[in-house]
C-alpha cells in the first residue's frame, strides 16, 4: 500500500478518536504512534486503518483495547534510582519546610512511580502531611495503580532500584507475596487521590509543591510538550519543583524561562517566583 | 509501496540524505572501521543503534567523539537532525525519526529483546526519508534490523549488510540479507568507503 495513503488514514483515525471519544493523540510523536497503530490494526484483526476507524466509531467497546496500544505502560519502581536519590537529598529538605504538601504524579501508569514516592515520603516522615495526586489517561492503568499489585518477578528489580535510590527501609516491608504476586499495602494509598486526567486536553490541577512527570513528554510532539509544560507551570506553587524523565528537558520549551534547573543531571527544575 | 526508485531506471537516482546503522555483538570494533573514516565535511546525518545492556553506562559517545572527524552525540528527544553528525540512541530508549526529520525517543516495549531496536529506527527512518536513505546492518548475534533493512529497501533506499563471512558475529547481517534480497553484502572497509562517498549523487 502507498505510504501516503496510510498517513492519511492515520490522520483520519486520530481525528475520529478525538471527535468521538475526546482522546487527543493528534500531536503525539507520529513515528511511534504509527508503529503502535500498526500493531493495533493487525492484532485487533482489521485489514486497514480505515476499517479500524469504522470499528472504533461504531463500537465504543473497542476503545479500551485501542487505548492500551496507544499508551505505553512501561514503568518500574524507583526507575533511575539517581533521580529518586536527588529528590530525597536535594528536594525533600525544601519540602520539609511546608506544613502541608501536594505532590502530583502525572502519567502514573500502573502506579510504580506513585508507590515509589509514597514509600520515600513515608521513609522521610512526610507522608502524613502530603496529598498525592496520581493521574493518567488510561483507565485500566489507573485501576491497576489503585490495586498496587505486581508480578513477583518484577520485585527484585524494584528492590535493587529502591536500595540504590537511598531507601532507608526494606521494600519487603510494604508488600506481601501472594500466589506469584506482590500486593502492596493499602495504607500506601491513604493519602492518594487517583484521577483520569489528560495533559493535553484537561486543565490546570492545583497548587502543587512537586510534580513528577516522567517519560510522558517524549510521546508528544513539541506542541503538546509545550501545552503540558504550560500546565505544569500553572499548576505549581511558588518555588515548586518539576521532575522529568532522564531523556526529557525544558530545552525546547517556550516555558523554559519560568523554571530554573535545580538538579540539572536529573532533570529536576524549580519554578521561579512569580 | 512506493515503487523502488533504484530499480526503476526512468526515475532520477535519488540523492541520499541520511544514513542509519545498526550493530550488536562486536559493534564497537565494526563501527571503529566506519565512523572515523567519514570526512570532516560529511554532508549527511548518521543515526546509529547499538545494543547496549540497559544497566551499563553508554560509553559510545565519548569513545567515538574522540576518534571521529564529525560531531558525535547522544540523540536528544525532539532535536532536529543535522548533517555531519553521528547520533547514538541512548541506552534503554528506542530512537525514531519523525516525518519532519526530528528525533523521538520512546520507552515502548523491547523489540527483538532490545531497546533501542534497529528495526524501530530503520522503519521510522524509511518512512521519513523514503528513497533518500541508506541503511546498514553490521555484526550481531540476533535478527534485529532484518525487517528494518527490508523496509529501507522497499522504500527505495540503499540497503547494505556486513559480509557474514567476515563479520565478528554473522547472524544479524545474514538475517538481514535473507530478509532483504536487494541488500548488498560488503566488507567493513567497503562499507566505509561507500558511505564516505555518499552525499552527492549516489555512487553505483
Ligand atoms: C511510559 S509510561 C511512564 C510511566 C511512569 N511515569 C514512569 O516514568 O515510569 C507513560 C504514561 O503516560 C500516560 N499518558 C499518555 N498520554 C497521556 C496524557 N495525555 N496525559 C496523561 N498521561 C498520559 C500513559 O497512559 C502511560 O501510563
Amino acid at each position: 500500500m502507498d505510504d501516503r495513503v496510510e498517513d492519511i488514514e492515520i490522520q483520519l483515525l486520530l481525528e475520529a478518536l478525538f471527535q468521538r471519544y475526546h482522546y487527543d493523540f493528534r500531536n503525539y510523536a507520529r513515528a511511534s504512534i504509527k508503529r503502535r497503530l500498526r500493531q493495533a490494526r493487525d492484532q485487533m484483526g482489521f485489514a486497514s486503518f480505515s476499517a479500524l476507524q469504522e470499528g472504533l466509531l461504531h463500537d465504543p467497546a473497542r476503545l479500551p483495547r485501542l487505548l492500551d496500544y496507544l499508551t505505553v505502560q512501561v514503568s518500574e519502581m524507583f526507575r533511575d534510582p539517581s533521580y529518586y536519590r536527588a529528590i530525597r537529598e536535594k528536594v525533600i529538605p525544601h519540602l520539609r519546610t511546608y506544613p502541608s504538601l501536594k505532590v502530583w504524579i502525572a502519567g502514573c501508569s500502573e502506579g510504580e512511580e506513585l508507590y515509589s514516592f509514597v514509600i520515600m515520603f513515608r521513609e522521610e516522615g512526610l507522608e502524613k502531611r502530603t496529598l498525592f495526586y496520581a493521574t493518567d489517561i488510561n483507565p485500566d492503568a489507573l485501576d491497576a495503580a489503585a490495586r498496587g499489585i505486581y508480578p513477583l518477578d518484577r520485585i527484585s528489580a524494584f528492590t535493587s532500584n529502591h536500595r540504590h535510590s537511598g531507601g532507608k527501609s526494606s521494600l519487603s516491608d510494604y508488600y506481601r507475596a501472594d500466589y506469584g504476586r506482590a500486593v502492596f499495602d493499602k495504607s500506601l494509598r491513604d493519602r492518594v487521590v487517583f484521577s483520569d486526567h489528560s495533559l493535553v486536553t484537561d486543565a490546570v490541577f492545583a497548587e502543587m509543591h512537586l510534580i513528577s512527570c516522567r517519560n510522558v513528554l517524549i510521546y508528544f510532539d513539541r506542541k503538546f510538550q509545550d501545552r503540558a509544560i504550560g500546565l505544569f507551570r500553572g499548576s505549581l506553587a511558588r518555588k515548586g519543583f518539576l521532575g522529568l524523565g532522564s531523556k526529557e528537558s525544558l530545552h525546547f520549551s517556550e516555558h523554559a524561562d519560568a523554571f530554573a534547573p535545580f538538579v540539572r543531571d536529573e532533570k529536576i527544575y524549580q519554578r521561579h517566583e512569580q | 509501496m512506493i515503487a523502488s526508485a533504484q530499480a526503476n531506471g526512468a526515475s532520477p537516482t535519488p540523492v541520499t540524505e541520511a544514513v542509519v546503522i545498526g550493530a550488536s555483538a562486536g559493534a564497537v570494533q565494526a563501527l571503529a572501521r566506519i565512523l572515523p573514516a567519514l570526512p570532516a565535511d560529511y554532508p549527511l546525518p548518521v543515526l546509529v543503534v547499538v545494543h547496549v545492556p540497559a544497566d551499563r553506562d553508554n560509553m559510545l559517545v565519548p569513545h567515538f567523539a574522540a576518534t571521529c572527524r564529525i560531531a558525535v552525540r547522544e540523540a536528544e528527544d525532539k532535536e532536529a537532525i543535522r548533517a555531519g553528525t553521528v547520533y547514538f540512541a541512548p541506552s534503554d530508549y528506542h530512537m525514531l525519526v519523525e516525518p519532519d526529520r526530528t528525533i523521538s525517543l520512546s520507552l515502548d516495549p523491547l523489540v527483538h529483546y532490545s531497546r533501542p531496536s534497529i528495526d524501530v529506527l530503520f522503519d521510522s527512518a524509511a518512512d521519513a526519508y523514503g528513497p533518500a536513505l541508506a541503511g546498514v546492518v553490521l555484526t550481531g548475534a540476533n535478527d534485529d534490523g532484518a525487517a528494518g533493512l527490508k523496509a529501507v529497501a522497499d522504500a527505495g533506499g540503499v540497503a547494505l549488510a556486513e559480509d557474514p563471512a567476515t563479520a565478528y558475529s554473522p547472524a544479524m547481517p545474514r538475517a538481514a540479507l535473507d530478509a532483504c534480497p536487494a541488500a548488498r553484502s560488503m566488507s567493513l572497509d567497503q562499507i566505509a568507503s561507500f558511505l564516505a562517498a555518499l552525499g552527492g549523487a549516489r555512487p553505483s
